[in-house]
């Protein structure tokens, strides 16, 4: 009987805090990609500034670790056995993903575009359904140019 | 050190390939973060802990790339890649690697 109240508390807590965590987070990376000093970013190399005008390039990058919660988890073992797309999974993949694009770009906030642009993904903590810690990183790496004015 | 992610660096020209250099961390999280973060599963959100952890394993696995680098006389590295893999349980390895050259 405990066990079940424990289980209905932490499933109740997971889905109240952090789906009020999550709408927080999200308002604020909405917030931040809009500020127009961030510079473009993009994923190829070249960009069409001439050898000249670009001051110099160096490496930049950003992470963030976000973890799941309880509710969501129980959600994606539920989603487990029938199939289809994990939804749960997702927002928290695109939290992770869009916060570390955000740090990248704003760790150089005097370039004029970040170029080459890479995302890796890695989970540090045991597999998200299992027991264990269930998040996910997310490493976001590019080149700065600082153009010259 | 100039450390790039392209394959040239823009405004310099490469005279002196010096081959692969790389760098890499294994971090194991203590057992206090480990705590904290289980209590944070319930709830979701940010690990901030594990952030910097991954920030700080970052920045030396970096580091020993450029130490490397120097070693072998070069001014820069381009091409650089992140990579990542766990290995066991509980610990996970950030790699770092690249290509030395010399710019001028």
């Amino acid at each position: 009987m405990i066990d079940i109240i424990i289980f209905l508390s932490l499933v109740a807590m997971g889905y109240f805090i952090g789906s009020i965590a999550e709408r927080r987070h999200f308002r604020s990376l909405e917030k931040r990609e809009t500020i127009e000093l961030l510079q473009p970013i993009v994923t190829m190399e070249d960009v069409g500034y001439p050898a000249d005008q670009i001051e110099f390039a160096t490496l930049v990058s950003g992470s963030a670790v976000i973890s799941i919660d309880y509710f969501k988890r129980l959600l994606a073992s539920l989603r487990n056995i029938f199939g289809g797309t994990v939804k749960s999974y997702e927002s928290l993949l695109d939290r992770a993903r869009r916060e570390a694009l955000l740090r990248m770009r704003e760790s150089a906030p005097d370039a004029g575009v970040i170029v080459n642009v890479r995302i890796e993904t890695a989970s540090i903590g045991r597999r998200a359904n299992k027991k264990g810690v269930g998040c996910v990183e997310a490493i976001a790496y590019g080149t700065a140019l600082k153009l010259r004015k | 050190m100039i450390v790039t992610n392209t394959e040239t660096i823009p405004g310099k020209a490469i005279t002196e390939h010096f081959g692969l250099v790389s760098g890499n961390t294994i971090r194991a999280k203590h057992i206090g973060r480990d705590i904290m973060a289980s209590l944070k599963n319930i709830v979701g959100g940010e690990l901030k802990g594990y952030t910097k952890l991954l920030q700080e394993s970052r920045d030396q696995a970096t580091a020993r790339m450029i130490e490397q680098a120097k070693q072998l006389g070069a001014n820069a590295i381009v091409n650089v890649r992140y990579s990542t893999s766990s290995i066991t349980q509980g610990a996970a390895e950030l790699y770092v690697y690249g290509t030395a050259v010399r710019v001028t």
